[in-house]
């Protein structure tokens, strides 16, 4: 008799998410859904507002990146203007840039990935978490959360706030930089990058354990997207769109991301809230694609620092990569490129300087702003009337761009380890953790933090229980 | 002159003839919350924030429009009128979009003070979430009705110190609205001088300098005390 599992809620990823697996009458899984339950209808709450309010008001998209939807805003914002915002406003973008790309990896990996890599997938669910990594590894769990707090500092130092700073602005920011507070967060700098090999050496120690988990969670083919400077360097906020195939063949180069509507579609499921994006020349579902750390690294010819270099070619000794499991060691190597970056533009005297907005009335009623989000590719389109008002928003989320591969990913995973006749905990883990994989940022709102309740039931069609294993 | 002598919360206080309850209780360092209320400006008692519990009358009375008299007991802060004044609050941002995280004027705005220090944490009544426009026609400044009060500062600084009277209220209860004007959008009014008196006395993030994103926006009232004291003492200085 077909059958259905639903995995609800999918625990430690960011926001609401089930999962369904079809279940065939032989008792095989013939098909899955990755559901996100949530709606949130941001789009619709800026038409009307002042165009510049986006920064702000973007920000409260995520508790987790508000950071970067501020960037991307605030590009799209200065597209209105038509105006360059100040090279010291530029840094400052930058360097928050990657502080957030430090904090939310770090928050990944350590908080909630971690305790899958290093307690097991098996490991019972109570401990299954950051706190039993802290009672097993407290010294390494402990540098984590310094690494977190560390880019979580940087942005308060310079931004004046943690979370939702109000410092973004259409032709710059609101804040300047000062020698105290740039002397105190490169002080901090060896500390990270010490945390950042620590980490580093420890995925290399482990990662011969999970050959069979890359093998069967999430490795398939599919396009990479990222945007990237003229010579290939990944560029996290001003770069053009970079488009290679799973050999690493570039399919499209230069691309402008002002006009991602060209050649990036969305389509929709009934069965989820967010949007399915899809690379216009292949159509749906062939064109998906997958971004975040694992495309840009695969998308990238160099990092554009020495340290991140290194670890890029060691990465792709084999050429691309294309296991979803690899988005966790590509987190670390983006890791220790944004702590070296971070201390480029520290040492910065331009970041210092006083001018850091651009003032411009509207000149014009269309802008879009792209960057690169901790978790990929993130744009904002805003239209609005003769005055600055919006009339329209299309946020196209880092999140949503995976979309396509992350159903793929769950997929894969349970035909591999879901045994519909008898369900066990670890089984189900691994669908979450191929979701994990990815970092979703679903509702752009906070973590959830070690166990959340989570029962997974399999039914026959005529609704009837016939197992049940919980986790509450 | 003949001073008056009363008593406002237990403390002996003198006020002139001419004095109103809230003026003797300032100037005497007790502070009556207020939001219509404004240095310069006439008081209108819009906001009622501002009730006080005097001794042998039977309702409460705004403090900003009550003259002062001799052997008055007054009492600002009782537990009742700390309660009056929390709904007050309560109501105001149950009645328009006070969004204050994504306000222009987050962190500078007297509604948020207020809110703040009368310990508003929820609000028990249900929001209106009325649709209301956002106005930035003018070139320079900019009104969001959904932040608006109805305090009516705009209106009078507009009126008694510009003289241009650009701003008025049109409807009647909750469907008052400032408008310029006889209802034109801001930037085609005839009247307006572009001085811009009332985005400055505004509580609120309602009017704003146009081109302020979250939290930008800070008023300066500094203009007001220059021209009150140079119209009633005819002294020129800032």
């Amino acid at each position: 008799m077909a059958q259905r599992i639903l995995i609800n809620p999918v625990s430690r990823i960011e926001g609401h998410a089930k999962v369904s697996i079809f279940v065939d009458d032989h008792g095989k899984v013939q098909s899955t859904q990755l559901h996100i339950a949530e709606f949130r209808g941001f789009e619709k709450i800026c038409v009307g507002r002042p165009f510049h309010e986006m920064p702000g008001l973007m920000s409260r998209v995520c508790g987790i990146c508000p950071v970067s939807h501020i960037v991307a805003s605030a590009k799209a914002c200065d597209e209105l203007l038509s105006v360059a915002p100040p090279l010291a406003a530029v840094l400052q973008r930058r360097l928050i840039n990657d502080a957030q790309l430090l904090q939310s990896h770090a928050l990944s990996f350590f908080h909630l990935s971690s305790p899958d890599l290093l307690l097991g997938f098996d490991a019972p669910p109570e401990s299954r978490n950051v706190f039993g990594v802290l009672e097993k590894h407290p010294d390494l769990a402990r540098r984590g959360i310094r690494l977190r707090q560390f880019g979580q500092t940087v942005i308060e130092r310079i931004t004046g706030k943690r979370i939702h700073p109000n410092w973004g602005a259409p032709g710059g920011v609101l804040s300047k930089v000062s020698e105290e507070m740039r002397d105190e967060l490169l002080a901090w700098i060896p500390e990270a990058r010490e945390t950042c090999k620590a980490a580093m050496d420890l995925w290399k120690g482990i990662a011969d354990r999970f050959t069979a988990e890359a093998e069967h969670m999430g490795k398939f083919d599919s396009l990479f997207l990222a945007t990237v400077d003229d010579d290939g360097v990944v560029d996290y906020y001003n770069g053009k769109l970079r488009i290679v195939d799973a050999q690493g063949a570039i399919v499209a180069d230069g691309l402008d991301p002002k006009e991602y509507y060209e050649y990036i579609g969305e389509a929709c499921e009934t069965y989820s809230f967010m949007k399915f994006p899809y690379y216009k020349p292949l159509g749906y579902p062939a064109g998906m694609y997958r971004v975040g750390p694992l495309a840009r690294l695969n998308v990238a010819t160099s990092m554009g620092t020495p340290w991140a270099d290194a670890e890029l070619a060691e990465f792709k000794q084999r050429g691309t990569v294309n296991e979803s499991f690899a988005y966790h060691p590509a987190r670390l190597v983006e890791m220790i490129g944004a702590a070296e970056r971070i201390e480029r533009i520290l040492e910065d005297p331009e970041l210092l300087t006083e001018t850091t907005r651009s003032r411009a009335f509207l000149n014009r009623q269309e802008g879009v702003g792209a960057s690169e989000a901790p978790r990929g590719t993130l744009f904002h389109h805003y239209r609005v009337d003769s005055n600055g008002l919006m009339e329209h928003a299309n946020l196209l989320i880092a999140t949503a761009n995976n979309n396509l591969a992350m159903q793929r990913a769950v997929q894969q995973t349970a035909e591999q380890y879901v045994l519909p006749q008898k369900l066990e905990e670890g089984m189900l883990n691994r669908v979450e953790a191929v979701i994990r994989c990815y970092d979703p940022c679903l509702s752009c709102s906070t973590h959830a933090l070690g166990q959340m309740p989570l029962i997974l039931q399999l039914h026959s069609l005529t609704g009837e229980i016939i197992d049940e294993v919980r986790r509450m | 002159m003949k001073v008056k002598t009363l008593e406002i919360d237990g403390k002996l206080v003198t006020g002139g003839p001419e004095e109103t309850i809230f003026q003797a209780a300032w100037n005497n360092g007790i502070r009556i919350p207020r939001l219509c209320h404004i240095g310069g400006l006439s008081d209108i008692g819009a906001c009622r924030l501002c009730l006080v519990e005097v001794e042998g009358q039977n309702r409460l009375l705004a403090s900003c429009l009550t003259p002062v008299e001799e052997g008055m007991k007054v009492r600002t802060n009782t537990e009742s009128l700390r309660r009056y004044r929390k709904l007050l609050i309560e109501l105001l941002f149950a009645e328009r979009n006070h969004v204050c995280a994504v306000c222009v004027a987050n962190g500078a705005c007297e509604l948020q003070d207020l809110a703040m220090s009368l310990g508003v944490t929820h609000i028990r009544v249900p929001s209106q979430l009325p649709h209301l426009p956002v106005d930035i026609s003018h070139d320079r400044f900019g009104v969001d009705h959904n932040r608006c009060v109805l305090c009516s500062r705009c209106l009078r600084v507009c009126d008694e110190v510009e003289g241009a009277h650009t701003w008025d209220i049109a409807g009647r209860g909750r469907k008052s609205m400032m408008v310029c004007d006889l209802g034109e959008p801001w930037g085609v009014s005839q009247s307006c001088t572009g001085c811009g008196k009332c985005v400055q006395v505004c509580p609120t993030g309602a009017l704003f300098l146009k081109g302020k994103t979250v939290g930008e926006m800070r008023k300066d009232r500094s203009f007001l005390n220059f021209i009150v004291t140079a119209r009633e003492k005819h002294i020129w200085i800032r």
